[in-house]
C-alpha cells in the first residue's frame, strides 16, 4: 500500500465501491479532489500514488489533471477566488467588480498575494447568474460560493479567511 | 407570482420538503411506490404518453429516449445528468439544493423503467457540497428502504451514486460525461453507437438531465390527465425558466410551457432594470441564436415549438435578457471566449475555429479591427458550422452569426 492510500484508505475504498470492480479508472477523479484536499494542489508523488492505485499509466492520471480546470499541479494561492465574468454575471457588473477586486488585493488577473494566500482568476459560468456578482473560493478541500457580492463584501470573505490562516499559524507556532 | 405553477419547485410553497418525513406526508414517493407494481414497460409507455420531453436543452421524449434501450444486453445504466454548467441557467440547482427528494424520486423511477439497477448522478465539481448533500439523502433513503436490496419487499434492487465533474461544461453533453464518468478526458464520443445501445462501460445507459426527471414523481403519482392540463400539446407540463441579464428580478421561475415572453419578462421578471429598453433575447444561454426582442417576438408563447415562428429554440430555458446598453460585438466576444475556453479540443472545426473567433471578436472590440473582420468571422463560423462532432462547435456560432445578421449595425465600424 503506498503512502496516499494509507493516508486516505478508508475513503479510498469507499470511492473505489462505487464503481464495478474491473473499472477502477472511474475513480480517477474521486482520487485526485482527494489528493487536492490538504494544500489545493497535486504533487508528483500523489499523481503516482493514484496512478499505482487504479492500475492507470501516470501520464493518463496526469491528462485528467490537465484536462479539467478544478484540478491543480502547481502550487499557488491557498484559496482560490475564482470570479464568474461570463455573459449573464457580466450583463450584472461582474467585470467591473473582478476589476476592483484586484485592485483591492493589488494583484492582477491570475496573480497571487504576496502573503501567497489568494490566488484571483476569473472562471466561466457557475450557476448562479441571478446572484451576480458572484465568487467562489476554491481551498481547504471545499468550494463555497459567495453570491450577491459587492467588492466591500468580499473583502470581508478574504479577510476573514486571512484571520483564519493567521489564527493557525498562532496555534502552531504555540503548538511548537 | 401567484400564477407559477410549482410542479417541480414545490419547496416554495412546503417548507422542509427537504426532509424525508415532510416529503412522504406530500405525496412523496408515490409515483415510486405506483411504478413498482406496474411493469416497466408500462412506465416507460406512460412516460411516453406524458408528452415529457428532456429539459436539458435538446426537447427530446423522454419515454422514447428510454425505449431504445435493448433487452437483450445487460446491466443497464441511468445516469442523472447535474453538471448545469451553460451561462444563464441555474435551475437544476435549486433543485439539488431544496427538493432534493422529488429529484431522487424522479431518479427512480427512470431506473426501475429501463431496469436499471445502478444510477450515477455526475454532478459539475462545483457543487461538491450539493453531492454531500444527496449522500446524506441516499443514506437515508436506504435506511428507509426505498434504495438498497429488494426494494419495499420487490424483487427490484438499486443503488444510486454521486459523481463529481471538475470545470469542464462539455461534459454536460451525454457521451463526454460518460467518458468523464469512466476516468478519462470529457470528450464526445463518435456516434453511433449510441448511449442507448453502447453507453456507460459500454452498456445500454439513459442519461437524464436533473428536471427531466424531476418530473417523473408527478406524472407518475398523479397521472397523465393531470400533466397534462399544463403547457401546450406538444409541450405538456411545466417548465423552470432561468431569467438573467437586464432584468429587475433574475431568477427561476417555474411556468407551464406556452407562457410568453413578455409574461416572464415583465410580469415575473419585473422589466427591464433602469426602465431600460429591451433590445434582444437569448433562451438557450450563451449558445442561443439571438432573437430580436420586437413585439411580435415579445409575444410568442414559449415552447419547444416555438422555433417555427422565431427560428431559434427553447433549449433549455435559460432566457438572458439584453437591453439598449449591451453592443453585439461585445456580446459576441463574450459568448466566443466562453466556447473557446471550453472546446474539449477534439475536433479540429471547434478547437481552431472557436481559437480563431476568439481572435477576430477581440480585435473587433479593440477599437483597431482589420476591414475585412466582420466578414472573415462569418466565414469561419460558417466553416464550423455541421462539422463538429458533437454539438457546442455548432453552439459556438450561434449569437455570432444570428448577432451579425440581426445587429449589423453594431459591427459597422468597430
Amino acid at each position: 500500500m503506498n503512502a496516499f492510500h494509507a493516508k486516505y484508505q478508508t475513503e479510498i475504498e469507499q470511492i473505489l465501491a462505487k464503481y464495478p470492480p474491473e473499472r477502477k479508472r472511474s475513480a480517477v477523479m474521486p482520487l485526485l479532489f482527494l489528493a487536492q484536499r490538504d494544500d489545493n494542489y497535486i504533487s508528483p508523488n500523489e499523481l503516482a500514488d493514484i496512478a499505482e492505485i487504479l492500475e492507470m499509466s501516470v501520464t493518463d492520471v496526469a491528462s485528467v489533471v490537465g484536462f479539467y480546470t478544478l484540478f491543480y499541479d502547481q502550487h499557488e494561492g491557498r484559496y482560490r477566488i475564482q470570479v464568474c465574468t461570463d455573459l449573464p454575471c457580466a450583463l450584472r457588473g461582474a467585470e467591473t467588480f473582478f476589476e476592483a477586486l484586484c485592485k483591492e488585493l493589488g494583484v492582477s488577473s491570475g496573480g497571487t498575494t504576496p502573503d501567497g494566500l489568494f490566488t484571483i482568476e476569473e472562471v466561466k459560468c457557475l450557476a448562479a447568474c441571478h446572484r451576480a456578482p458572484v465568487f467562489q473560493v476554491q481551498g481547504d478541500g471545499e468550494i463555497a460560493y459567495y453570491e450577491n457580492q459587492t467588492a466591500e463584501t468580499a473583502l470581508q470573505v478574504i479577510a476573514a479567511l486571512r484571520e483564519k490562516a493567521v489564527q493557525e499559524a498562532r496555534s502552531r507556532e504555540g503548538a511548537a | 407570482m401567484s400564477d407559477q405553477v410549482y410542479l417541480l419547485l414545490r419547496h416554495r410553497e412546503i417548507p422542509d420538503l427537504d426532509r424525508l418525513e415532510v416529503y412522504r406526508q406530500n405525496e412523496g414517493f408515490q409515483g415510486f411506490e405506483k411504478a413498482l407494481q406496474m411493469k416497466p414497460a408500462d412506465v416507460v409507455q406512460q412516460v411516453k404518453d406524458s408528452g415529457l420531453r428532456g429539459r436539458g436543452g435538446a426537447g427530446f421524449p423522454t419515454g422514447l429516449k428510454w425505449s431504445f434501450l435493448p433487452n437483450n444486453l445487460w446491466p443497464h445504466y441511468v445516469v442523472a445528468n447535474a453538471d448545469e454548467s451553460e451561462p444563464g441557467t441555474f435551475k437544476d440547482r435549486e433543485i439539488l439544493e431544496r427538493n432534493p427528494l422529488q429529484f431522487l424520486e424522479g431518479l427512480m423511477i427512470a431506473c426501475y423503467a429501463v431496469q436499471a439497477n445502478t444510477g450515477y448522478i455526475y454532478l459539475r465539481g462545483e457543487f461538491w457540497q450539493i453531492a454531500a448533500w444527496l449522500d446524506e439523502k441516499i443514506a437515508e433513503l436506504e435506511q428507509a428502504g426505498l434504495l438498497g436490496d429488494r426494494i419495499l419487499g420487490t424483487d427490484y434492487s438499486l443503488r444510486l451514486y454521486t459523481h463529481l465533474g471538475a470545470g469542464a461544461y462539455i461534459c454536460g453533453e451525454e457521451t463526454a460525461l460518460l467518458e468523464s464518468l469512466e476516468g478519462k478526458l470529457g470528450q464526445p464520443r463518435l456516434r453511433p453507437p449510441f448511449p442507448a445501445v453502447e453507453g456507460l462501460y459500454g452498456k445500454p445507459t439513459v442519461i437524464n438531465n436533473v428536471e427531466t426527471l424531476s418530473n417523473l414523481p408527478v406524472i407518475l403519482g398523479k397521472g397523465n390527465s393531470f400533466y397534462r392540463q399544463y403547457g401546450t400539446d406538444r409541450s405538456p407540463g411545466t417548465k423552470i425558466f432561468c431569467l438573467s441579464g437586464r432584468v429587475n428580478r433574475p431568477g427561476n421561475y417555474e411556468l407551464p410551457l406556452g407562457r410568453t415572453f413578455r409574461e416572464l419578462i415583465y410580469e415575473h421578471g419585473g422589466g427591464i432594470l433602469e426602465d431600460g429598453k429591451i433590445k434582444a433575447i437569448m433562451s438557450a444561454g450563451a449558445s442561443s441564436t439571438l432573437i430580436v426582442a420586437d413585439e411580435k417576438a415579445l409575444d410568442t408563447p414559449m415552447t419547444y415549438e416555438m422555433t417555427d415562428a422565431l427560428g431559434a429554440p427553447l433549449g433549455s430555458a435559460s432566457v438572458i435578457i439584453l437591453d439598449e446598453t449591451v453592443d453585439m460585438k461585445w456580446l459576441v466576444h463574450k459568448t466566443v471566449s466562453f466556447f473557446r475556453h471550453e472546446s474539449c479540443g477534439k475536433c479540429t472545426p471547434c478547437r481552431e475555429g472557436t481559437y480563431w473567433m476568439n481572435h477576430i471578436t477581440r480585435r473587433l472590440n479593440s477599437g483597431q479591427p482589420n476591414p475585412e473582420d466582420v466578414e472573415l468571422l462569418v466565414d469561419v463560423a460558417r466553416e464550423i458550422q455541421g462539422k463538429c462532432l458533437c454539438a457546442l462547435g455548432e453552439f459556438s456560432t450561434m449569437a455570432v452569426l444570428s448577432g451579425i445578421e440581426k445587429f449589423r449595425s453594431d459591427f459597422n465600424g468597430s
